[in-house]
């Protein structure tokens, strides 16, 4: 049973309070895209062992969404961060870098 | 025989008896005496028959790792089986069967199979009752089901209540003995929220019984003072009968509490969920049993438990007892029951040299100690007769037998680590003490990454009590950053133990078939090394190949003896071996407290609209949609339900229904870029729609699967009010706000989820305009609310916004007022429509109205894998949009593919009704063997307005197919035929509703 | 207004604490740029009072606003007077992107009185509601069993609850289970309160 902080309205989130939203910083991909590319935004997810980033509603509470980054393996919360980005704020990659050197996640993590 | 003792009992109150009864007899214990104590001190030593053997057993343990004394206890629907009757306190009119014997306790038909046992040997099903295959279903199941399980059902509803209760606390402590107090003190005075838990009913734990003196007087005098400190501070809140049930991710514990004293008519059990900053377990040590040759005979306890009933509850299991040790702490055991006035005619050591302070008391007074010997066999079958002794270091070569009553085993103590490791705590080997204890440096870790779990006392492996109290407060300190002194412990130096896995340790194979370890599940140390032999390396295979550790105890006592012997039969060390996994709870909770609250009127949350009482008591049938309650139908007197359904349809097409419609969706969507964001909601261009219009719309997900529908309204040039389905509402809501924040999140869009604002009335029939207008208000005229058109104003003085809109192909105003005022129109409705012949209709006649128009609803003609064009909703899909959401999707060359199927009517050559989900049938057969299909069923009615079954389906090429019969296939093996026919059975124009 | 039913016109029960769903209650809801002026202004001059601190709850007056997300509040006001408030406050709002609606009827609220309120919450919700964690004024949006609910405490042993309408009457039924005086569980009712 997980506390997530909410970014928005700053309360520590019981798991119950919250609605899981599958994987973060999916890139949308509408009518013209090809096949592969629409296949890769519609299906094809990480299943990492270890860093991770997700999207988490606020759903019994302000209602808002978010983006965490945890370990799926300890469940270590490196942060919770507001949705509207593309990627995750330095200041959270920072937080897994000083636990996870050297980390990768799709197309974020170090550059080694 | 065991007996009550003149003196003695801390616990217990001599002076009130209380009654019970056990197997059908009478019998009395006092105030204060468990379950177990009270049977013990009524020589009841036989307390069950175990699981696999029916062995005669008795008590063997005092607390929550009791694997024998299993009971069922109570009555009717308050009967409870497998409670242990080491933890059950004795209340007056108390009622407990022994279990697992039938036809009765002392004599036991099941009890061949211990004659049997030979053949009866480790992972006996799975060598059995594999050939031949069809015994499985005749023979093999339907024996295994008579003889498996462990105690009866209660019978009839549980009468009680059970509640949860949420805290947040920063220091949680499971356990109340001296360690746990001593922590709770200490994180009391540095100001932290603290929640201290006990299992039993009394502060201490063990410290009295076993005679530590802290601070220089006796324990109890320290607890009762640390007692009294905690019970002044504010900041802390204590529990007993509270157990500690699990501890999971993120500092989240469950505990669960008993309140079979509190008042009789509140709750029974109440299951803590605990938000922890830190949790502490000071859980304490559980005792190993000796594997020796019927050390399963009743009288045969732990050494520790025989002194807790000796000294607690003023209860011997005998006269005269045998001790079997490999270390000092049993010698407490001896000198209590010297103190009782009790003999000790042998002390069995398994230690070549014995020389300890606690044995040389015990040898002052006069008792023989045999270092280095063993107990070859325990005599006696329903009660213990005596022992055989022999050298430990031997085969069991018997030197001597002595008679005896009862006899005390001590083959070391364990950390009790469950709670510790439930949640990745890990455990490391300690060959001193033979136990595996918590690892400090790999405790479990929360969400900040630090250890949230910290073992102090015993269950950190701490077992003396000055080395407990000193090492939690030095924990505690540390974690809290405070300083701390530890109380002063005088306690009798304890010499080492010898790791004794075996007694003797090269026992024959007789001897070793004799040896319990899993006392409940009957598992042997002959079984264990069987398993090893037979390959078995891993210790999470072996436990389940042998079911050791496997009952309701989860192998409290037998795990690390049981692991032990594997070792020894592997030629591994036993840390290279490991332990099982420990999880949650600790010791079996009810699945009533996990319910709580929620059973009877409150078991789910039930939806009513404004008019719900009313449909109640006009008599309404229900059918739920989501958490709603619809009105189904409104059957009247003597009338069945189909009837009454028919009924409503035929009144709703020649005079006027109403239908209570408050549980559709309405949710507002305003802003400068609203327009654009319902343009990419739905598949419709929605920007077109003028204000004062409605239009229907569908919604898709990225798939392109069609996922809800509805009506949207445009109230004004940057607000829209769109309708959903009833189950859709909230998931729809969820759904904009999804793409508003995470995707479009710099498009100025508000919505809101004003569903229940509203109650909505459908006002359905050719008389619906006539009845609306007789209430006065709004002109809803052909010219001044146009079909598909809205409009505000009042009727019979309620505000209210009127949607010219038809789900039935009738004349139809959707009527919105407010909630509160929503049961006074019903009300004026239904008054002024009686001239009318107006009727209240429900779902299934809204049901049956709108497939007679082959309008489709979500959930029937829908599955989640139906895009709009399968429905033939091409119309509804806007080609001038560059994008919306699901457009990419549809544009997958599979969705495109022409052999899918798609939307048609059938008629039945009979005019039957088609079973819903019926399937066409098609030539051949699949891979699998099975008949090919060609379609389905998605809604089937009986037409009152038709006089015949009509249907919907999917059909592969269906509306290419109009005319051709296609067969569906019935589970009776027969095939109904039906001919593909347009959806719209009924008014194809649409001349009805445009009046 | 005598044909205006509330979901349970007006029930209460007493146990371990007073509950009763408060009648003749309005709500407007607002979602906005909380920060903008123009906003803050039209709000304050309709409530007579500052918008709340995010996760509170401000009152004067027969009029309360609680802070909902951070563009959305819910005002608190008499029903008669919501609708035409909420036409007002639009009013004065069209210049900016904002959206405001009578909410009244959606909603059902009740007040809880006693010294068991926090003890009477704690079964029912996962928050936090010890004095430290819910101190008065401060507004919780959670879960109440098996639905969403909303609560503050107007002093320490008065809280406002706010459910929709629809579960009004499980939501009551889950307040008079777990406020049986048969079920005290006296756990913060020695909290001192901060």
């Amino acid at each position: 049973m997980l506390t997530l902080q909410c970014p928005y309205c700053g309360v520590q989130c019981d798991e119950t309070e919250l609605t899981a939203g599958g994987e973060a910083h999916l890139t949308r991909h509408g009518p013209g895209s090809d096949a592969d590319t629409f296949e890769q935004y519609l299906f094809l997810r990480e299943n990492p062992r270890g860093v991770h980033f997700e999207r988490w509603r606020h759903s019994h509470g302000c209602g808002k969404w978010f983006h965490a980054a945890r370990s799926t393996t300890t469940l270590r919360v490196f942060g919770t961060y507001k949705a509207q980005t593309t990627e995750p704020p330095q200041q959270i990659r920072d937080a897994i870098s000083a636990v996870h050197p050297g980390w990768s996640w799709r197309n974020f993590g170090e550059t080694a | 025989m065991s007996l009550r003792l003149s003196t003695g009992g801390r616990l217990i109150d001599r002076a009130t008896p209380v009654s019970f009864r056990f197997n059908g007899r009478h019998l009395k214990g006092v105030k204060g005496d468990t379950l177990a104590s009270a049977l013990l001190a009524n020589d009841q030593m036989l307390m069950g028959r175990s699981f696999k053997y029916h062995r005669p057993r008795g008590v063997m343990a005092a607390g929550p790792e009791e694997p024998n004394a299993l009971m069922g206890v109570g009555r009717g629907e308050r009967f409870e089986p497998n409670q242990r009757a080491t933890q059950q306190p004795l209340t007056g009119g108390l009622t407990a069967q022994s279990q697992n014997h039938w036809p009765s306790l002392e004599f036991d038909v099941g009890a061949i199979n211990a004659r049997l046992s030979r053949f009866l040997p480790a992972g006996f099903y799975y060598k059995t009752f594999l050939f031949p295959r069809p015994a499985w279903k005749h023979v093999f199941e339907p024996v295994i089901r008579q003889s498996a399980g462990l105690g009866r059902p209660p019978e009839g509803p549980d009468p009680d209540r059970y509640e949860h209760f949420n805290v947040n606390v920063d220091i949680a402590i499971v356990g109340g003995g001296i360690a746990g107090l001593q922590a709770a003190l200490i994180a009391g005075r540095a100001g932290k929220t603290v929640l201290l838990m006990e299992q039993t009913a009394q502060w201490g734990g063990r410290a009295p019984v076993d005679g530590d003196l802290i601070d220089g007087g006796p324990a109890q005098a320290w607890i009762d003072a640390a007692v009294a400190d905690l019970a002044a501070m504010e900041n802390v809140q204590m529990r007993r009968e509270t157990m500690g049930a699990g501890v999971y991710d993120h500092g989240y514990l469950l505990a669960h509490e008993t309140l079979s004293h509190g008042v009789p008519e509140g709750p029974r059990q109440r299951l803590w969920r605990i938000r922890a900053g830190h949790i502490v377990t000071a859980t304490g040590a559980i005792e190993r049993p000796i594997p020796f040759a019927g050390n399963d005979v009743p009288g045969v306890m732990l050494a520790s438990a025989l002194r807790d009933f000796v000294v607690n509850y003023g209860v011997a299991p005998g006269k005269r007892t045998v001790i079997a040790t490999n270390n000092d702490d049993a010698y407490r055991t001896a000198l209590a029951v010297l103190d009782a006035g009790l003999s000790v005619p042998l002390i069995v050591d398994a230690r070549p040299e014995v020389t300890g302070a606690l044995p040389e008391q015990v040898r002052a007074r006069g008792v023989r100690v045999d270092a280095g010997t063993a107990i070859a066999k325990v005599k006696g079958g329903k009660r213990v007769e005596g022992v055989a002794i022999c050298a430990q270091d031997g085969e069991g070569a018997v030197t001597e037998e002595v008679a005896c009553d009862a006899v005390a085993m001590s083959g070391g103590w364990s950390p009790v680590p469950h709670l510790w490791s439930h949640c990745g705590g890990k455990n490391t080997w300690d060959a001193a003490q033979a136990h595996f204890a918590p690892d400090p440096d790999r405790a479990p870790t929360g969400a900040d990454g630090t250890a949230f779990v910290t073992a102090v006392g015993a269950a950190a492996g701490t077992l003396q009590g000055d080395v407990a109290l000193g090492s939690a407060t030095a924990r505690l300190a540390a974690l809290l950053d405070v300083s701390a002194d530890a109380p002063a412990v005088e306690v009798a130096a304890e010499a080492p133990l010898a790791a004794c896995w075996m007694m003797p340790a090269r026992a024959s194979y007789e001897l070793r078939s004799k040896m319990f370890l899993d006392f409940q599940n009957d598992v042997k140390v002959s079984d264990v090394q069987l398993a090893a032999q037979e390959g078995f390396v891993s210790v999470e295979h072996t436990k389940r190949y042998t079911t050791l550790g496997m009952a309701t105890d989860q192998g409290k006592l037998s795990n690390i003896n049981g692991l032990a012997i594997l070792a020894q039969e592997l030629g591994e060390e036993i840390p290279n071996v490991g332990t099982t996994t420990f999880r949650p709870p600790y010791a079996p909770i009810s699945m009533a407290s996990i319910a709580g609250e929620a059973r009877g009127e409150i078991f789910q949350p039930l939806r009513r609209t404004p008019m719900h009482d009313w449909h109640e008591a006009h008599g309404a049938t229900w059918e739920p949609v989501g958490h709603w309650r619809r009105p189904y139908a409104f059957p009247r007197s003597g009338e069945s339900v189909h009837d009454a359904v028919q009924r409503e349809v035929t009144n709703t097409r020649q005079n006027v229904g109403l239908l209570d419609a408050s549980t559709l969706g309405k949710i507002i969507v305003k802003g400068p870029d609203a327009a654009r964001f319902v343009d990419m909601l739905y598949t419709n261009l929605m920007s077109t729609l003028k204000p004062g219009k409605c239009r229907y719309g569908l919604m898709c997900n990225e798939n392109g699967f069609l996922v809800d529908d509805g009506v949207v309204a445009r109230l004004d040039e940057d607000t829209f009010l769109c309708h959903t389905t009833t189950g859709g509402a909230d998931r729809i809501h969820a759904h904009m706000e999804e793409w508003l924040q995470t995707e479009w999140w710099d498009w100025k869009v508000f919505t809101l989820n004003a569903t229940e604002q509203f109650a909505q009335i459908a006002v359905v029939g050719p008389k619906a305009r006539d009845l609306l207008h007789s209430l006065g208000g709004m002109d809803l005229s052909k010219d001044a609310l146009p079909f598909m058109g809205w409009a505000d104003g009042t009727i019979a003085g309620i505000p209210a916004r009127v949607f010219r809109i038809s789900f039935s192909g009738e004349l139809s105003f959707e009527v919105a007022v407010p909630a509160n005022r929503g049961r006074a129109l019903w009300d004026k409705l239904v008054e002024a429509g009686e001239a009318l012949g107006v009727m209240p209709y429900g779902t299934e006649a809204l049901h049956i109205m709108r497939a007679e128009k082959g309008f489709i609803m979500i959930g029937d003609e829908t599955d989640g894998t139906v895009i709009p064009q399968d429905l033939g909703l091409d119309w509804a899909i806007s080609k001038k949009k560059d994008d919306f959401i699901g457009k990419r999707g549809q544009q997958r060359s599979f969705l495109a593919a022409d052999d899918r199927w798609r939307l048609v009517g059938l008629e039945t050559l009979d005019g039957s009704v088609l079973p819903d989900g019926a399937y066409a049938v098609a030539e051949g057969t699949n891979a699998n063997g099975q008949r090919n299909m060609q379609g389905r069923v998605t809604s089937s009615y009986h037409s009152p307005t038709l006089g015949r079954g009509i249907a919907m389906a999917l059909v592969e090429r269906g509306p290419d197919r109009i005319g051709e019969v296609v067969n569906f296939a019935m589970t009776d093996g027969s095939e109904v035929p039906a001919r593909i026919c347009s959806p719209v059975f009924f008014d194809p124009n649409g001349e009805k509703q445009d009046v | 207004m005598f044909d205006v039913h509330t979901a349970l016109d007006g029930a209460s029960f007493d146990g371990a604490i007073r509950v009763a769903e408060l009648t003749g209650q309005g709500m407007i809801a607002l979602r906005g740029d909380l920060g903008d002026a123009t906003l803050r202004d039209a709000v304050s001059a309709l409530t007579g009072h500052d918008i709340p601190a995010p996760l509170h709850a401000a009152w004067s007056g027969e009029v309360t606003t609680v802070w909902m997300s951070p563009d959305e509040l819910l005002i608190l006001l008499s029903y008669a007077d919501a609708a035409g408030a909420a036409r007002d406050l639009q009013g004065k709002l069209a210049g900016i992107h904002a959206l405001v609606h009578d909410m009244s009827d959606a909603r059902s609220l009740f007040r809880l009185t006693g010294p068991a309120l926090r003890d009477t919450l704690a079964k029912l919700t996962p928050a936090d509601v010890s004095p430290a964690g819910l101190p008065v004024g401060m507004a919780r949006r959670t879960r109440l069993a098996q639905v969403p609910g909303a609560f503050f405490l107007r002093d320490a042993q008065t809280a406002d609850l706010v459910c929709f309408r629809s579960v009004a009457r499980y939501v009551f039924d889950l307040l008079k289970t777990a406020a049986d005086p048969a079920g005290r569980v006296g756990y913060f009712e020695g909290f001192p309160e901060p």
